[in-house]
């Protein structure tokens, strides 16, 4: 699905990540940890094509990303679901509309998407919130909001980037179910996060991989957190 | 060459809903923009009925004048007769001329009489002896008359017009110049304009757009909403500022009847249709800025 071969990564001539290899196979579930500014972010953006590496190959659906144009890289971003750390919404625009948002942009009919819509803010807890416009949200109705944008297009790959840094950790928990819960259903999943409890919890529901990055490159964590 | 795809014109003038949904309202640029295509389109009406009008003045002067010329024979009273029969005989074989008439005494007194009263008696003058000439279509040889004249009729002087016409035709040209310089100018300036205000809007819009993309919107759905707004808003303004130079055109007090020699500013039978360009125009310009802003700003997001 995404694959990464000797990649690297700088920014204005420092190094930031070096001869990372990996393979997203379909239905893993990922964790990447790290201290801050260890260049996860980076690393996800590179994953879905907001970054092109400097120099290694980045493959997405097993297309190189240097080979893809502008709205291929669009196509691309609409079989994989982002939840960036900061979520960002059209503040102009209800819940329930910056939701559908993917389908809309892609020109699917909403009206068609109706109940799977009603669906998924259910799913997320989101139901009663729907006519409610993004800055009145709370920091977790955010984070599931951006989940729910983010899963209904039924993308094939789900990147999290610490999507539990602003929320309690009830919430923490409901959110990461609703990833585990994804996963059951075939996606690939892959968070970023320093909250080693959140991956505490997930592993005694999951069989998840944790990643590392540390010195500039990504290590497979041991079994021992 | 493909046909244009109407269409399409059509689909992008109803819209899509949905990604007019997209781009926040914009109240302060909105008005601004429209405002601005509505004060450029009232400038640009009264340029091109500038345009027009010299036009036809040029024309006008061009073409009647230089039809007419004049001879003048002066001689002795005894002589004036022969040589205005000499010298209608020359006109006769000339090429290029339509016809030669000598004027009556009473046309000379009429020419006369705003200088010299009703009651001059133009019989007892020595006074010249005016003949119309009337070219045709080709024209004659100005210089190779004047040389035949000199040989045959000594008191006969050819006024060919040319000589104060000319400047006139020129100011006239210039001045049409002038006209369609403005015209691109205004054209230039709403595009201008039209191009910051795009630019504003993008840069306003940065967080929207950069959600659009991470939805995986392509570049040209992005670019559509904005570009559609800009273009639908131009036409509208362009459209209101036609409409206002038009009025403002036909209230202005008509010179014609202060003597046909000035030429009205304003547009003639047809010509009142031309200004109804400038909205669609401005459109097109808009279309063209607001694309090449959004696609250049696009560009450099991920």
């Amino acid at each position: 699905m995404i694959e990464l071969e000797n990649v690297a990564m700088s920014y204005g001539g420092g190094e930031l990540l070096s001869d990372i290899s990996l393979q997203l196979a379909p239905g893993s579930f990922h964790f990447l940890t790290g201290p801050s500014g260890s260049g996860k972010t980076t690393f996800l953006k590179l994953c879905y094509a907001a970054l092109t590496p400097t120099s290694g190959q980045v493959r997405l659906f097993d297309r190189d990303v240097r080979a893809m144009d502008r709205d291929d890289i669009a196509l691309a971003r609409r079989r994989i679901g982002v939840v960036h750390q900061d979520v960002q919404f059209l503040d102009h625009l209800p819940v329930a509309d910056n939701v559908a948002l993917p389908l809309t942009v892609s020109g699917r009919d909403t009206l068609d998407e109706t109940v799977n819509l009603r669906e998924l803010l259910n799913w997320v807890g989101l139901k009663s919130r729907a006519d409610a416009l993004p800055p009145e949200l709370s920091g977790g109705e955010r984070q599931r909001a951006a989940l729910a944008r983010a899963v209904i297009m039924s993308p094939d790959v789900i990147l999290a980037d610490e999507p539990t840094g602003n929320i309690d950790w009830d919430m923490s928990q409901r959110l990461l179910q609703l990833l585990v819960e994804l996963n059951r259903m075939g996606k690939t999943i892959m968070i970023a996060t320093h909250d080693l409890n959140l991956i505490r919890a997930a592993k005694g529901q999951v069989q998840a991989r944790v990643l590392r990055i540390a010195g500039r490159r990504l290590q497979l964590a041991g079994a021992d957190l | 060459m493909k046909r244009p795809d109407f269409t399409q014109v059509a689909e992008f003038v109803v819209g899509d809903a949905q990604a007019d949904r997209m781009v926040p309202p914009t109240g302060i640029t909105a008005r601004l923009t429209l405002l601005s295509a509505a004060a450029m389109a009232f400038l640009a009406v009264f340029a091109l009925a500038l345009s027009v009008a010299t036009g036809r003045m040029a024309e006008r002067w061009g073409d009647e004048l230089a039809r007419s010329s004049t001879l003048r024979i002066s001689a002795p009273a005894d002589q004036i007769d022969a040589q205005t029969q000499a010298a209608l005989r020359v006109l006769e074989q000339t090429p290029g001329i339509a016809s030669a008439r000598a004027l009556t005494d009473e046309e000379q007194r009429s020419l006369l009489e705003p200088w010299f009263g009703p009651d001059l008696p133009v019989e007892t003058l020595p006074i010249p002896q005016l003949i119309e000439v009337i070219e045709d279509g080709a024209g004659y040889d100005a210089q190779g008359l004047r040389l035949r004249l000199s040989a045959e009729v000594p008191g006969a002087v050819l006024d060919d017009h040319t000589r104060w016409r000319q400047p006139l035709v020129t100011a006239a040209g210039r001045l049409r110049l002038l006209g369609w310089v403005s015209i691109v100018l205004i054209f230039g300036t709403m595009a201008a304009m039209i191009t910051l205000a795009a630019n504003a809007a993008l840069a306003a819009n940065a967080q929207v757009i950069a959600v659009l993309r991470l939805v995986g919107a392509r570049d040209s759905y992005i670019a559509k909403a904005f570009v559609r707004r800009y273009t639908l808003r131009t036409l509208g303004g362009a459209a209101f500022g036609v409409v206002a130079g038009l009025v403002a055109i036909l209230l202005l007090p008509s010179a014609q009847t202060a003597g046909g020699f000035l030429t009205g500013l304003g547009f003639q039978g047809a010509g009142w249709l031309l200004p109804l360009v400038i909205p669609p125009l401005a459109a097109a310009v808009a279309f063209v800025a607001t694309h090449l802003a959004a696609t250049r700003t696009l560009k450099e997001l991920p």
